[in-house]
């Protein structure tokens, strides 16, 4: 299967105050063509800095890049900012978590649609007004036309959410990155959004790489899933194989500490106890080890590399879990 | 939906809170009025975790406001501990609301981030006049400790040195320095990961044993709120739909709507189909409810009889009180 997107061993750091700041380091990832796939991981484990460097959003001095990102056949880590930029719209499209900051306040929803469609497609005032509605009713708005003529302030975080869809989607881009999407809205509006991303996936033949902290999202949306720690892939395999056949203690932990209905009430939920490692200090052995319940001495000393388990399931473990290694209490 | 009534009050000598149809509005001009919360009753019993649960723009939270007056509510009694609140003279209002405290939703933008965690935590104790300036800093290090904080390293920080999980501590300390009889959380962990989300679920739980408190968890989320509640109502558009013990609920949901809920849940299980969606759409707005039940427009039972009456709340089995004409049990 060829991949729309090829990561090589791409590292990020950011210069701080309090020195390098290691946010990324060494992943290396594809995105087949057609396929969705699901970035997890906690709070600063690396997963938004990675998209937004898949994205070559990231730049400033402070920035310090290593690596390569092939995309549609073409070096995005050696082009310029102009030529990313010729990318957006019908190569690569995003949608961000806050559906409210990523939307313009004071301009009305028709204009912020048609702006991409006349720059990016060449389209006039008036095909671009009724692609507009066209794509609205695509995302399941009812009643576009009313739509276009409304701000965002007027909309709920669900309906916002399915314009930035609609803008997202208007010049029918090959890879769609939609970071969080649902992690403002309510549980109802998430299922729905989430629906919606996975059939315009199918009907447009769309790739899409879906960055999230919940793993029960990740379950029904994605065809391949990369567990993120610490900047680093920890585990990555194809949905179905990951969650059949967990390597990761880190994973197991991530997918315990989801509450789930079927739970007594009243019963303590399982936690991953202490946070991550410093990153402008690394330890020097798994990072995870301080928090790992199965943890050996082996683990703090040296660094795991990330192996295959054969059939593409790569872990980043010195005892991985379906192995007799007694669980430390 | 759509429910009134008073079938599931009870009456006991165990009731802390009682809350007599209550309505909240809101005016929005033109002559609109916001009918936030409609005549709701309900009661909270000692000891008790009562959940409200539904989606946003239910009133959910309009609700656990109106609870310690603020605004104080259209008409409607709440009673705490026999006092009734709404007809206390302001100063004594003041007094009596030291012993409900609330936890609010964004952890960040709920602390004053130009003060440090010592005065955020302080700031109730000096207020009420809790004792001389040693014993306030005794107890605030000790609220400081029962939370998981680190008094050492956090009393001279200031809130944005900490992260969305450690802020929500912090909230928590101040919230339980008046020793408060009562605790209003209004969405605490749905602003967190879902790793640091079972930390402060678990803490909540802790707390509620240390100080014996009454607690009222408000949640868009039913898989979060399984967890930590003794007893759920499920709120839609100002009105009850279902209310009772979580796992009769959650085993055999009488109402259309919680079923709904319950199916938007994700599940970390790639294997499991989702189920299709049987909630469409958004709420309409509570300026212009639907006759009848108020879900009736959304709900996959509806019949001409849920537009012309509303439904009351009925008791459908033991400990489970539903308004509904056709309840699904």
């Amino acid at each position: 299967m060829s991949a729309v997107m090829s990561i090589k061993s791409m590292s990020i750091k950011f210069a701080t105050p309090r020195g390098l700041l290691e946010a990324v380091r060494d992943v290396s990832i594809d995105i087949p063509a057609g396929s969705s796939v699901g970035i997890v991981g906690e709070s600063g484990s690396g997963k938004t800095v990675l998209s937004r460097a898949a994205m070559g959003l990231l730049s400033g001095s402070n920035v310090q890049r290593e690596g390569k990102i092939v995309f549609d056949g073409k070096e995005l880590s050696a082009m310029t900012r102009e030529q990313v930029r010729n990318e957006f719209g019908t190569g690569m499209a995003m949608i961000f978590q806050d559906p409210m900051t990523a939307l313009n306040p004071v301009r009305r929803i028709g204009a912020q649609l048609a702006e991409s469609l006349q720059i990016r497609l060449g389209m006039d005032k008036k095909a671009a007004k009724i692609r507009s509605a066209e794509l609205l009713a695509l995302v399941r708005i009812p009643d576009p036309e009313a739509m276009l003529r409304k701000f965002p302030y007027q909309l709920s975080g669900g309906m916002r959410q399915r314009v930035m869809i609609a803008i997202a989607i208007s010049c029918n881009p090959k890879l769609l990155f939609a970071d969080e999407p649902t992690t403002a809205l309510d549980v109802t509006v998430q299922s729905q959004i989430l629906q919606l991303l996975s059939e315009l996936r199918r009907d447009l033949n769309m790739s899409m790489v879906l960055v999230t902290h919940d793993l029960g999202v990740v379950a029904g949306n994605t065809d391949y899933v990369a567990v993120m720690y610490a900047g680093e892939i920890v585990e990555q395999a194809s949905t179905v194989d990951l969650f059949a056949n967990m390597k990761m203690p880190y994973t197991e932990a991530l997918l315990n500490s989801i509450p789930k209905i079927n739970m007594q009430s009243g019963a303590r939920l399982q936690v991953i106890e202490g946070r991550l490692p410093d990153p402008t200090q690394r330890p020097s052995g798994c990072g995870f080890a301080a928090r790992c319940s199965y943890v050996q001495a082996k683990c703090t000393a040296e660094h795991p590399p990330l192996v295959d388990a054969g059939n593409g399931h790569l872990y980043r473990c010195w005892f991985p879990l379906g192995n007799t290694i007694a669980r430390k209490q | 939906m759509a429910g009134s009534g008073t079938a599931h009050l009870r009456n006991n000598d165990e009731v802390v809170l009682d809350v007599r149809d209550l309505v909240v509005e809101f005016r929005v001009g033109s002559g609109l009025v916001v009918k936030a919360v409609s005549k709701i009753s309900f009661d909270v019993c000692r000891g008790e975790t009562l959940a409200i649960v539904g989606e946003s723009g239910c009133g959910k939270t309009t609700l656990g406001k109106a609870i310690l007056q603020l605004p104080p509510p259209n008409s409607g009694d709440v009673i705490f501990e026999g006092t009734n609140l709404t007809k206390l003279p302001k100063e004594q209002l003041r007094s009596a609301r030291t012993a409900i405290q609330m936890v609010f939703q964004d952890p960040i933008s709920s602390l004053d981030p130009r003060m440090t965690v010592r005065e955020i935590v302080d700031e109730p104790l000096w207020i009420w006049g809790r004792g001389s300036e040693a014993e306030r800093e005794v107890k605030v290090r000790e609220l400081l400790n029962n939370v998981g904080l680190e008094p050492e390293l956090v009393l001279n920080r200031r809130s944005y040195e900490f992260s969305g999980g450690q802020c929500q501590r912090i909230s928590i300390a101040r919230s339980l320095a008046l020793e408060p009889r009562m605790l209003i959380c209004d969405e605490p962990v749905s602003a967190l990961d879902v790793s640091i989300q079972a930390q402060i679920l678990n803490l909540l739980q802790d707390m509620k044993d240390r100080y014996g408190l009454t607690m009222v968890f408000i949640s868009h989320d039913l898989a979060v709120v399984k967890a930590v509640s003794n007893r759920i109502m499920v709120m839609y558009l100002g009105k009850i739909c279902e209310v009772g013990s979580p796992d009769v609920i959650y085993s055999k949901p009488a109402h259309h709507y919680t079923s709904a809920l319950l199916d938007s849940v994700p599940v970390p299980d790639p294997t499991r189909k989702q189920a299709a969606i049987s909630l469409q759409g958004e709420p309409p707005s509570p300026v212009a409810p639907p006759s009848g039940c108020r879900f009736r427009t959304r709900c996959p039972a509806a019949t001409e009889k849920c537009a012309a009456e509303e439904p009351q709340l009925r008791e459908v089995a033991l400990d489970q009180f539903v308004a509904c004409h056709h309840p699904r049990v």
